[in-house]
């Protein structure tokens, strides 16, 4: 029999997922697959599209597991535009001349932006938003430009605005309707957001009508008229005004089309002809189109499904949206304008804190119709459930919004309220019933449930939800929620570490035999490893210690993505001579590494093969430096200002003390990671709040806060303490570090740790300053002991001729591995992208 | 044409570590997850990152088989057949193993 020939045409975020979706549901043997890719790139992420200004590497935003495509025969005709279709002949012709038949088609063409037709719109310095070219050309241009200007306040024009703001030029936003985010936001939401927004810098101008661009200006390159008589000098402008269903190609070989554009489906997704389906923001559905992933994503699985003859219908979608615009968090769910007749409203401003927030409800008080959020969004998801199942609302629908203090109730709406069919994960459609079977089925770790269902794979938003309704199935199928480090041992890390001080166990054996089960896995070997440390400072690469080593630690050094390592030598407090430099350059020129100052104030020297790292670090250690401990989960440096030594606003020695702190915690084995900072005024050049533990310097002494944190998920710190005089302030660090090694759980940073430390920082203050629990003595004992039995990773393992051995690439050979290529780039070497490698395997990319 | 090669003695290989070994121009892989006399050997390459770093990953055991995670993102290759717990349509060359006369063999 021969293959079924199907053909997408659009390899956008929607034209992508209907080819994963296809590959996992079809019998791949039966299909031969074609897809049209216009842009010279696979699908990537639009929806993100803004975070390429700070990455930029297309890489990054690719949705495209590498190989994909190859792996399963799909023909992807990358930059490759189909111009006609020939719906008698069922053949689609390219402007290459290809020409490509179907036996099914699907269009996933997308949208475009649309530009008003305003004179002078034309010009080079005018721009839109919507492809990584666009992109790269707006970033150009912001290069040699003082201004610029972005037309649409709406979504994708604040974001666009951000865009700008981060390129660093001065940036206006002009709106033709009165208020920013029209679509989402009601009046008053959309004044509050202006007001954040105008705080942070950038220019709004609302009711604005622009007539004309006209090349020249006084102070910029252009100038704006307005149909007010008002004018704008901007160097160049984005259009963001809105999108339009790409329909060209449906028009062309004569497809039903809406009223306002979109290529016109049924329920199933077909298009006028039967075989030919459209999905995406070009597919317009009862006269409406859809400017959202979401609703496409769950139009590529109903055109999948419909096409290998299984039920499946697309009802329409929620268009509420959550995001963070401008570092503003705004939320907008379903009537957000209160426009259904006789609705009623709910509102909470505060202008202190900047927080507003509506809800607008049924006349009868008891549905949840709509809700505007700007400033705080954290009650979105509850409400969204209330609207998208109906839920009955409680008797006082304002306590949803009110905050705490105000009488809020306290904690979410709880997941028993939710009824089986409430949608749960939006991007891959996955609903509270299924969550459910697939607990049922014996999935019963986030993983796993990730894993069988899809849900929390896309934006991850919904995953604390996951969770929860993870949880209450669990208790309902009466298991209890454990927090078992794994399947090895039935105890929390806490609990580990308790049995492990108090029996004295020395060996990941011996845990394993008093109180666990099996061999061990790469969670409990590590998180045992890591405990042993902390507990008795052993040389973490005995030979007893090595099989528990994760990564990092095993050769101590962090691996890279091809497998060579870094080298990042102590420089506490970021202190460095300039002898130490030059140890420092010579090791770098003489093994070629790719050098550059970490974001810890300290240098890191990349590309080190593994059989290089003893001779190295020889070198090194001989110059007087010691391990940085970069790979290790510990303190890993003290980030200082100048402070009062050569500082004329500094008022106490912040590097004196940054460096004797660091030498006092480094090496210590921790749950996760740990950053300090020591600012030495309250100016806090050393953004000692954003760290595990910050000090900040007082006329008095030194405020000690805990707890913050920067990266993922940045923490403001939390005030422990105040006017400390150093010696207090050692002692409190000394029980809050011990503290938080025998409390926390695996790979929990001190942030989250508070987070879920019940009592939070009050707790902890009577902890650490009051003693609540009598075990001070104890802590700052073991943390003397620790400090004592401190070494050299590094220094020990050089000592050691056994263990220099498992420094050589091959057991076997003194060979290096050849598969570890570099490339020139910016006068240093970068590791040599797969295709810039001389080819090691075999893999065809076209087959056609 | 094919035989046992001999790579190292077996006391080489730490208990619950990996060493990888230069076989026939391949990169190979060789576990010894105790201080018994069982190895096992896959190939180095870990086909996700394309790097040679399998032998330096963590040896666990899931499923009541061993597998080794790899070093960069952790998906776990089965140490008797290669497959990969993570996605079952990857995997890695498996090569069988043995210890003999205190030296590790592997037959490709």
């Amino acid at each position: 029999m021969s293959k079924q020939k199907l053909v997408i045409i659009g390899n956008g975020m929607v034209g992508h997922r209907f080819i994963e979706d296809f590959v996992e549901k079809a019998d791949l043997d039966k299909f031969e697959i074609t897809a049209f890719c216009e842009e010279p790139r696979v699908a990537y992420d639009r929806v993100h599209l803004s975070s390429y200004f700070s990455h930029h590497t297309a890489d990054e935003l690719s949705l495209v597991k590498e190989g994909f495509y190859e792996k399963h025969n799909i023909n992807v005709l990358i930059g490759e535009r189909a111009l006609t279709i020939n719906r008698q002949e069922k053949v689609i012709h390219s402007q290459t001349g290809r020409a490509v038949y179907y036996d099914k088609l699907v269009m996933a063409t997308g949208s475009y932006p649309w530009v008003p037709d305003i004179k002078g719109n034309e010009s080079k310095d005018c721009f839109v938003y919507r492809t990584i070219e666009d992109l790269n050309a707006i970033e150009a241009t912001a290069r040699r430009s003082k201004n610029g200007v972005v037309v649409g306040g709406g979504l994708l024009g604040l974001e666009a605005a951000g865009a700008l703001k981060a390129l660093g030029v001065e940036t206006h936003v002009i709106e033709f309707a009165p208020v920013l985010m029209a679509e989402q936001l009601d009046q008053q939401g959309g004044q509050m957001l202006r007001r954040k927004i105008e705080s942070i810098g950038v220019n709004v101008h609302t009711g604005k009508n622009t007539k004309e661009i006209i090349v020249g200006g006084e102070k910029s390159r252009n100038t704006m008229k307005f149909a007010d008589g008002s004018e704008l000098e901007v160097d160049f402008i984005v259009f963001s005004t809105g999108i339009r269903p790409q329909d060209k190609l449906a028009k062309q070989c004569g497809l039903a089309t809406a009223r306002r554009g979109g290529i016109s489906i049924n329920n199933q997704c077909e298009t006028s002809d039967p075989d030919i389906y459209a999905i995406g923001e070009c597919a317009s559905w009862n006269e409406k189109f859809f400017g959202l992933v979401a609703p496409g994503y769950n139009m590529a699985k109903v055109a999948v499904d419909n096409i290998l003859g299984r039920d499946n219908e697309f009802s329409g979608a929620d268009m509420s949206a959550k995001l963070k615009l401008l570092g503003v968090d705004v939320g907008s769910i379903g009537d957000a304008n209160g426009r259904t007749p006789d609705c009623k409203s709910y509102v909470y401003l505060d202008e202190n804190s900047s927080v507003y927030k509506r809800i607008i409800v049924s006349q009868d008080g008891k549905r949840l119709l709509g809700a505007v959020l700007v400033g705080d969004t954290e009650s979105y998801s509850d409400l969204l459930q209330y609207t998208l199942n109906d839920i009955e609302l409680p008797k006082h629908p304002d306590s949803l919004i009110l905050p705490a203090h105000a009488g809020a109730k306290t904690g979410g709406l709880g997941v028993d309220a939710l009824p089986e069919t409430a949608q749960v994960c939006s991007c891959f459609d996955v609903k509270k019933s299924d969550i459910a079977d697939a607990v049922a089925a014996g999935h019963t770790t986030i993983g796993a449930v990730k894993m069988e269902t899809g849900a929390g794979t896309g934006c991850g938003g919904c995953v604390p939800l996951i969770t929860q309704v993870l949880n209450a199935e669990l208790a309902k199928q009466g298991v209890e929620v454990k927090n078992h480090l794994c399947e090895h041992f039935e105890y929390s890390r806490q609990e580990l570490f308790h049995l492990i001080r108090i029996e004295g166990i020395k060996t990941f054996k011996e845990l394993l035999e008093k109180y666990g089960k099996g061999y061990g896995c790469e969670v409990c070997k590590p998180t045992v490893g890591s405990i042993l440390a902390s507990c008795w400072s052993d040389y973490i690469l005995s030979s007893d210690n090595n099989g528990l080593q994760d990564t990092n630690d095993i050769f101590l050094g962090n691996m890279q993505k091809d497998g060579t390592y870094s080298v990042i030598p102590r420089m506490a407090g970021g202190e460095v001579t300039p002898k130490g430099l030059a140890a420092v350059a010579k090791v770098a020129e003489q093994y070629e590494l790719y050098t550059k100052i970490t974001g810890a104030q300290r240098i890191g020297l990349f590309g080190a093969h593994k059989s290089d790292l003893p001779d190295i670090w020889s070198q090194l250690i001989e110059a007087g430096f010691e391990t940085g401990q970069a790979y290790a989960k510990a303190l890993r440096m003290v980030k200082t200002c100048v402070g009062s030594t050569w500082c004329r606003f500094g008022v106490q020695d912040s590097v004196g003390l940054g460096v004797e702190l660091e030498n006092r915690y480094k090496g210590l084995r921790t749950p996760h990671k740990m950053k300090f900072g020591v600012s030495g005024c309250t100016r806090e050049c050393a953004e000692a709040q954003g760290k595990d533990v910050g000090i900040i310097a007082t006329d008095s002494g030194w405020n000690l806060y805990v707890c913050g944190n920067g990266g993922m998920k940045p923490q403001h710190a939390e005030l422990l303490a105040s006017d400390l005089d150093k010696q207090t302030l050692v002692k409190y660090l000394d029980r809050f570090m011990m503290f938080y090694v025998r409390t926390a759980d695996k790979l929990t940073r001190t942030s989250v740790w508070l987070q879920n430390l019940s009592g939070g920082i009050d707790y902890l203050k009577e902890v650490i300053v009051d003693n609540k629990l009598g075990i001070n003595e104890q802590l700052e004992k073991e943390m003397a002991q620790s400090i004592a039995d401190y070494q050299c990773e590094w220094t020990a393992t050089l000592s050691d001729q056994e263990q220099l051995q498992r420094f050589a690439h091959f057991i076997n050979s003194d060979q290096q591995d050849d598969n570890v290529v570099f490339t020139p780039e910016r006068e240093q070497k970068r590791p040599a992208f797969i295709e810039e490698k001389a080819p090691t395997y075999n893999i065809s990319l076209e087959e056609v | 044409m094919s035989s046992w090669i001999k790579v190292c003695e077996l006391k080489n290989i730490y208990p619950a570590t990996g060493v990888c070994a230069l076989v026939d121009g391949k990169q190979v892989a060789v576990f010894r997850p105790s201080d018994e006399e069982q190895v096992y050997a896959i190939n180095n390459m870990d086909p996700f990152a394309r790097a040679n770093v399998l032998s330096r990953g963590l040896i666990c055991q899931h499923q009541e088989q061993l597998w080794v995670a790899s070093p960069l993102k952790k998906q776990r290759f089965n140490l008797l057949d290669g497959s990969c717990l993570e996605n079952s349509e990857v995997s890695v060359e498996a090569y069988k193993a043995r210890v003999s006369d205190g030296f590790v063999e592997v037959h490709l």
